[in-house]
C-alpha cells in the first residue's frame, strides 16, 4: 500500500474515473456532431497518470501532448471549458484556437499541450533553468507517449537536464503504439528508461494498471528532482481503443486487445478499494453517478455555449497591444477600394 | 550621451550587456557563447560578468536549444538563444515555427514566448552552401514571429534592445560581413521605432527597397547613381516583421520607379513580398515594372570568385538602377 493510505487510493479511483467518464464524454460530443473535427485522442487506459499527477505540487509545471485530456483533469482542469475547447466554443481554454490537441490552462502550471510529437519536451528544460537562476522549488514534467520517445528533441532535452542538474521529470505514457505502430516495431530496446538512465538520469518503470505504484514511483522520481537529480519515468500501460476518434485498429487484433485492456487502473482500484473495504459498492456508484453527471453536463455546457465571433481569429497572434496582422480584406481595399 | 564610435558587434555585445544589466530575467545562452565569447566574439567576456546560470554554454544540440529557450520564456525568463549560423536553422524549425511562434496562438492569448532567437547569415568569408545562406523568408512565413535585421551599428544595438522588451518571439539576424564594420552608436538615440522602415538616403527618381548589409550596398550604388545624374531613395527596412510598408510606398508613388534588393536567393524570397507590395500599392504610379536584384538561385560557392557573383553587388544595383531609370543598359544586357 502506497505512503497515503487507502485515502489517497479513493482520491486517486476518483481522479481516474473523471478522466474515464470526460473521454467517454468527448466521444459522445463526436457522434453528436458538436466536436470540432475528428482529432479526439482519448486517453483510455492511461488514467494512472492520476499518480504522477497527484505527486506534483503546487507551482510545479508540465507540458502535454495530443492524449492529453487526462492529465489536464488530473492537475484540476475545469471539464466544462475543456469541453467547450474541445467543441471550438468561445469560452473554451483557448477560445476555441487550440480545440483538444492544444488544451491548455496555464493557471494550473501549463505550459502547452503538443500536437508536434515530442515537441513540448525540451520547454521543460527551459522551466527548469528559470526555477533555477529565480530560485524557486518547483519541478517540470514533460508528459510524452512513447512514440515521442523515439523522437531525437527527447535526447536532447535528458541531456541538458542531466548536464545541468535541473529540477526536470520526463514521464513517457508507454501505451504501446505510436498510432499504428507497436513498441516493438519502432525500437530495439524497449525499456524506454533505460535510455535515460545512459543520459545520466534517474529512470524508474512503473505498472499503468496499478495507480499506487505510479504514485509511488512518480513520488521518487519528483522528489529526487526537485533535489536537483532530474528524472525519467515510463508508466506502462495500454491504449484501449484507436489512436483518434475514426481510428478502428485494424492493426492489431481482438486477442491482444482483450489482454491489453486487462491493464484498466480504474477497474483494478475500484476492485482494490472494495477488497480493503476503503468503499462499499454503493459509495463507488454514487460516486461513478456524480462524476457521470459532471460529465454529462460538461458536454450539454459545450453545445450550449456561443461560437467565437470570427474577427477574434486575428487576436493573439501576437501580444495584445502589438501590431495586429492585416486582415485580407482591409489589404485587398487598400488595392482596390475607394479610400486608397 | 555622445555618439561613439563602434563596431557592430560590439553594439550588439553593448546591447546585451545593457539589457541583462537592466533586466535580471534575461540570459543568453547557446554554442560557445560563454568561454569562447561567441563564434564572432558577440558574447565575449559575458561569461566573467554575469555567471554561468546567465551566460549558458549548451551541448551542440539547437533544436534543444531554442525548445529549451522557449520553456524559459514561459516561465518568467526572458532568453536569448544563439544559433550560430541562420543556416543551422533547420535543425529547429519545428520549434521555432511549431512552438514559439503558436504557443500564444494555440493557447488562446494565455502565454506569450518573450524569446530573442539571434542567428546570423550572408556571404563574404567564403564559408560555402552551409554557412552563408540569407533564410530570412523562413520565419517571414510563419505567423507569430518577429524579425528584425539589423544593418547600421546603432540599430544592431536599439533593435536588439527592443527585441528585449518585446513580448514575442524575436528572430535577429546579423550579418557575419558586419560585425567589423564600424558606425555610429548613440545608446540613447535609436536611427527610429521598432517596426519602422528608415528611408536612409533621400532620392526623386528610383527606389531602393532593402534590408541588412544590402543597405551598404545600395547607398554605395546610389553614390554612383547620383554621377549620373540618378537620383535613389534608400529605404532600409530594418524588421520584417512588422513590416511598415507604408514607408516605401510612400516613397514609389513619389519616384515612380521600385528596385527590392537582398542577399537572399530570389525565387519565392522575402523582394517577392517586398515587390508584390509595392506592385499591388503602387500600380498607377509606376513608370516600369517593380524590379527584383537579389542573390542567384543557387547554393553559395566557396571560392571568393564565384561568391562575389552569388549576391549583387553596388555594381550590379546601380547598373541596374542606370537601365531602370535613363534605359542605358549594362554591358551583360542581352
Amino acid at each position: 500500500m502506497s505512503t497515503g493510505g487507502n485515502k489517497l487510493l479513493l482520491d486517486l479511483y476518483r481522479t481516474m474515473r473523471r478522466i474515464r467518464s470526460f473521454e467517454e464524454r468527448v466521444n459522445e460530443l463526436f457522434v453528436r456532431g458538436q466536436s470540432a473535427g475528428s482529432m479526439l485522442h482519448m486517453s483510455i487506459g492511461e488514467e494512472a497518470i492520476a499518480g504522477v499527477c497527484r505527486a506534483m505540487e503546487q507551482g510545479d509545471s508540465f507540458t502535454t501532448h495530443h492524449r492529453g485530456h487526462g492529465i489536464f483533469i488530473a492537475r484540476g482542469a475545469d471539464p466544462n471549458r475543456m469541453m467547450s475547447e474541445i467543441a471550438g466554443k468561445a469560452d473554451g481554454y483557448c477560445s476555441g484556437k487550440g480545440g483538444s490537441m492544444h488544451i491548455a490552462d496555464m493557471a494550473l502550471g501549463a505550459l502547452g499541450a503538443n500536437a508536434i510529437v515530442g515537441g513540448g519536451i525540451p520547454h521543460v528544460v527551459g522551466a527548469g533553468m528559470s526555477y533555477r537562476n529565480r530560485k524557486l522549488p518547483h519541478v517540470s514534467v514533460a508528459f510524452f507517449g512513447d512514440g515521442a520517445a523515439q523522437q531525437g528533441i527527447l535526447y536532447e532535452a535528458m541531456n541538458m537536464a542531466a548536464l545541468w542538474k535541473l529540477p526536470v521529470v520526463f514521464c513517457c505514457i508507454n501505451n504501446q503504439y505510436g498510432m499504428g505502430t507497436r513498441i516493438d516495431r519502432a525500437a530495439a530496446n524497449t525499456n524506454l528508461h533505460e535510455r535515460a538512465i545512459a543520459c545520466g538520469l534517474n529512470g524508474l518503470e512503473a505498472d499503468g494498471g496499478d495507480v499506487e505504484a505510479v504514485h509511488e514511483a512518480a513520488e521518487r522520481i519528483i522528489t529526487a528532482a526537485r533535489n536537483g537529480m532530474p528524472g525519467f519515468l515510463t508508466l506502462t500501460c495500454y491504449r484501449h481503443f484507436g489512436h483518434a476518434r475514426l481510428d478502428k485498429s485494424p492493426y492489431r487484433d481482438e486477442a491482444e486487445e482483450r489482454e491489453g485492456r486487462k491493464r484498466d487502473a480504474v477497474a483494478n482500484a475500484r476492485h482494490t478499494l472494495l477488497a480493503r473495504g476503503t468503499a462499499g459498492e454503493q459509495d463507488l456508484e454514487i460516486m461513478d453517478k456524480t462524476i457521470e453527471a459532471e460529465m454529462n453536463t460538461a458536454v450539454d455546457h459545450a453545445v450550449a455555449a456561443l461560437p467565437p465571433p470570427v474577427d477574434t481569429m486575428f487576436r493573439d497572434v501576437f501580444a495584445e497591444g502589438e501590431p495586429r496582422p492585416r486582415p485580407l480584406r482591409q489589404h485587398l481595399s487598400m488595392i482596390l477600394g475607394e479610400a486608397r | 550621451m555622445p555618439a561613439i564610435e563602434s563596431t557592430y558587434r560590439d553594439a550588439l555585445r553593448q546591447a546585451l550587456i545593457d539589457a541583462m544589466n537592466e533586466d535580471p530575467s534575461i540570459f543568453v545562452m547557446g554554442e560557445e557563447v560563454g568561454r569562447y565569447g561567441g563564434a564572432y566574439g558577440v558574447t565575449k567576456g559575458l561569461l566573467e560578468m554575469f555567471g554561468e546560470h546567465r551566460v549558458v554554454d549548451t551541448p551542440i544540440a539547437e533544436a534543444g536549444i531554442v525548445g529549451a529557450a522557449i520553456g524559459a520564456a514561459m516561465t518568467g525568463s526572458r532568453p536569448v538563444a544563439e544559433l550560430m549560423y541562420v543556416d543551422f536553422a533547420g535543425l529547429t524549425m519545428d520549434q521555432v515555427a511549431n512552438q514559439a511562434a503558436k504557443s500564444r496562438y494555440m493557447f488562446g492569448g494565455q502565454i506569450g514566448v518573450p524569446m530573442v532567437l539571434r542567428m546570423q547569415g550572408g556571404t563574404g568569408r567564403s564559408a560555402a552552401a552551409q554557412h552563408s545562406q540569407s533564410l530570412e523568408a523562413w520565419f517571414t512565413h510563419v505567423p507569430g514571429l518577429r524579425v528584425a535585421m539589423p544593418a547600421t551599428v546603432n540599430d544592431a544595438y536599439h533593435l536588439l534592445r527592443m527585441a528585449l522588451t518585446c513580448p514575442d518571439p524575436v528572430i535577429f539576424i546579423e550579418h557575419k560581413g558586419l560585425y567589423v564594420r564600424k558606425g555610429e552608436l548613440d545608446v540613447s538615440a535609436p536611427d527610429g521605432p521598432w517596426g519602422k522602415s528608415l528611408v536612409r538616403r533621400e532620392g526623386s527618381d528610383v527606389t531602393i527597397v532593402t534590408y541588412s548589409k544590402m543597405v551598404f550596398e545600395s547607398l554605395a550604388a546610389a553614390e554612383t547613381l547620383a554621377e549620373q545624374s540618378v537620383s535613389a531613395e534608400v529605404i532600409d527596412i530594418r524588421c520584417l516583421n512588422p513590416l511598415d510598408d507604408e514607408t516605401f510606398i510612400r516613397s514609389v508613388m513619389k519616384t515612380g520607379r521600385a528596385m527590392v534588393v537582398t542577399e537572399a536567393v530570389m525565387t519565392s524570397g522575402f523582394a517577392a513580398e517586398l515587390s508584390a507590395r509595392i506592385s499591388e500599392r503602387c500600380f498607377e504610379y509606376l513608370e516600369e515594372p517593380v524590379v527584383r536584384v537579389a542573390g542567384e538561385d543557387i547554393p553559395i560557392p566557396v571560392s571568393p570568385a564565384l561568391e562575389r557573383g552569388a549576391v549583387p553587388s553596388a555594381q550590379l544595383i546601380a547598373e541596374t538602377g542606370l537601365w531602370l531609370v535613363k534605359r542605358i543598359a549594362p554591358s551583360w544586357a542581352a
